[in-house]
């Protein structure tokens, strides 16, 4: 229908540059695809692929030499390293459960009848805008553990807390609840939108059957909050695998490495000058990263659907 | 008389009352102990505890601060300012393009885009290669090379917004466009873009904080002092044995403000932005 069209207006622009060949006459261009794919290409392709091949090679400033599997067994048998790959594990998923239990709390309790419900909503997203370096920096001093405010306030009511940052056993979770801190904004946020959709027919079908609070919650609120919950998810379980700036900020990997993740052993290792093996982390990343999302992500999709 | 009272909606006066007392142990106090540390004097900041300031020294630690490291502070706000304006304009322009192809044309390249589109979501980039690739291309340590490598890793949530959007724009005016002789330049920045301002606003906002905000990039491809980005400034006052901490909190501060400011005037746009995809899954 719209092909005379077309084509006449392709004949009037004869004179510009691209339009010599046939197909090219089309008022959505391929070639707008051209700048992004440019950049995107060169800047994340590129890397993402030869990525596979310089982490099987030894690779200095000035050359690199194809070692084989080399740094994979590095990797794989220090145990730092290793330990690095369980810690990225329970950071994300002890990060992601929280987000996904307090987001939806949080949620409920601001959609609900309640006094200064636009004061709260802010004050809980405020800190996803904030820098997560500023956030580490700060909870790293309110985490001392003689000085800071966080004990401070426990030993007033005879509580004797932990050293936060210092203790080998608590450093990685207690990055873990600053992440939560910053990020639980956002989860409550996906939430609202989510629960604010539900169509209010079912809220007064409900409570002409005489459902209470509760019901409404488990039969209503936490089904249909599905794709939100879907989003929750996928959005943190990504950001908790990559994370690297909260745990830079706070303990570098501290104490000794009981903090380490993938990330921070990346930059580690770039630091260090061991390019290869850096890169190596950087493809064990990424293959935790899509063995874990991708799948997890289709499965969740998939059950909606079946609903 | 029952029914009545169910009907309207009463407040829970405990409930909020609980809330807000919570809110503000969690999440208000430690933004006040930022704000009060910022303008003590240093020794009293080095105490670390949640007290009043004996002395203000707002304007001292601001201007301290300011000129901590020959004026490294005001540096890194010009190139953290370079850095967001360029980078958010390419990505914005560069993925709306995409995302209006994509939407608009059916084709055998739909398939790959989109998938490519979630990889860039999905996948952590390779820092090492990256550093090479800039190299190669003579771009390492480089504000072009930065604003590049900002642009390749924000374009997929660019696109993915803006696809959503375009569908909802009538094809209609294409065709109209189209039989009133323009050609696809005019028809996408005349016509289409001008209408796709509510999505520009929100996508603007959201990478600008975004980028702003981002530490780890600029620590990789553009080290140097000279280079520096806001965020790395927060790395002036501390060293291994003293640490300035009302200068360092003075500085949270200050790189605080304009997404503080971003926030109060597009509150709503960020809101939208942020849960997009969040009912549709």
């Amino acid at each position: 229908m719209a092909t005379t069209t077309v084509t006449r207006s392709a004949e009037t622009r004869s004179s510009a540059p691209s339009a010599g060949r046939v197909r090219a006459k089309s008022p959505y261009p391929t070639w707008f695809y051209l700048p992004a794919a440019v950049i995107y290409g060169v800047l994340f392709i590129v890397p993402t692929l030869i990525a596979f091949y310089f982490s099987l090679t030894r690779w200095s400033i000035f050359d690199s030499k194809f070692i084989g599997f080399g740094n994979y067994v590095t990797f794989f048998k220090e145990p730092a390293l290793v330990t690095s790959l369980w810690h990225t594990l329970i950071y994300a998923v002890v990060t992601s459960g929280l987000k996904v239990v307090l987001g939806l709390l949080l949620a409920v309790l601001l959609t609900s009848q309640i006094v200064a419900r636009g004061y709260l909503r802010s004050v809980v997203f405020f800190p996803v805008l904030v820098s997560t370096i500023g956030v580490g920096l700060t909870f790293t001093v309110l985490m001392n553990p003689e000085k800071g405010l966080i004990n401070q306030s426990l030993s007033v009511i005879g509580i004797q807390g932990p050293g936060w940052l210092t203790d080998p056993s608590y450093a990685l979770l207690s990055v873990a609840l600053v992440d939560v801190w910053k990020g639980v904004g956002l989860a409550t946020l996906i939430y609202i939108a989510g629960i604010v959709s539900i169509p209010q027919e079912y809220f007064e079908a409900a409570r002409v059957d005489g459902a209470g609070a509760w019901d409404n919650f488990r039969h209503i609120v936490l089904p249909l909050a599905r794709p939100a919950t879907v989003t929750v998810i996928t959005l943190s379980l990504i950001g908790g695998l990559r994370s690297f700036d909260l745990i830079w900020a706070m303990t570098r990997g501290g104490p000794g490495f009981t903090s380490d993740v993938i990330a921070s052993v990346i930059y580690k290792q770039y630091q260090a000058g061991f390019y290869g093996l850096s890169t190596a982390g950087n493809v064990v990343l990424f293959v935790v990263v899509t063995a874990i999302v991708l799948p997890l992500s289709r499965f969740l999709n998939r059950k909606e659907v079946e609903l | 008389m029952t029914v009545l009272q169910s009907r309207r909606p009463r407040k829970n006066l405990l409930l909020s009352f609980v809330a807000i007392v919570l809110s503000v142990i969690v999440f208000l106090v430690p933004f006040a102990f930022v704000l009060l540390t910022a303008i003590k004097d240093q020794q009293q900041a080095s105490l670390l505890d949640f007290s009043w300031p004996h002395q203000f020294r707002l304007v001292q630690n601001f201007i301290d601060v300011v000129q901590a490291r020959d004026y490294m502070l005001i540096i890194a706000f010009i190139n953290s300012t370079i850095l967001t304006v360029a980078s958010v304009t390419l990505m914005v322009v560069f993925g709306a393009m995409v995302a209006f192809v994509l939407q608009r044309r059916k084709s055998r390249w739909n398939g790959l885009v989109n998938a490519l589109v979630l990889a860039g979501l999905i996948i952590p980039p390779a820092v090492v290669p990256t550093i090479w690739v800039l190299q190669k291309i003579g771009l390492f340590r480089t504000m072009p090379g930065l604003i590049l490598v900002e642009v390749a890793f924000g374009l997929a949530f660019v696109i993915l917004l803006f696809r959503a959007f375009i569908g909802t724009i009538p094809r209609e005016l294409d065709e109209a466009a189209i039989i009133d002789g323009a050609g696809p330049m005019r028809l996408f920045f005349r016509v289409i873009l001008p209408l796709l301002k509510p999505v520009i606003i929100t996508s603007v906002v959201v990478q600008s904080v975004f980028v702003f905000n981002d530490f780890t990039n600029p620590l990789y491809f553009l080290p140097g002092d000279q280079n520096a980005t806001v965020q790395l400034t927060l790395y002036n006052f501390s060293s291994q044995y003293s640490t300035q901490y009302n200068l360092l909190f003075m500085n949270i501060l200050l790189i605080t403000i304009p997404p503080l400011i971003m926030y109060l005037f597009f509150n709503r746009q960020i809101v939208a932005g942020m849960t997009a995809g969040a009912i549709k899954g």
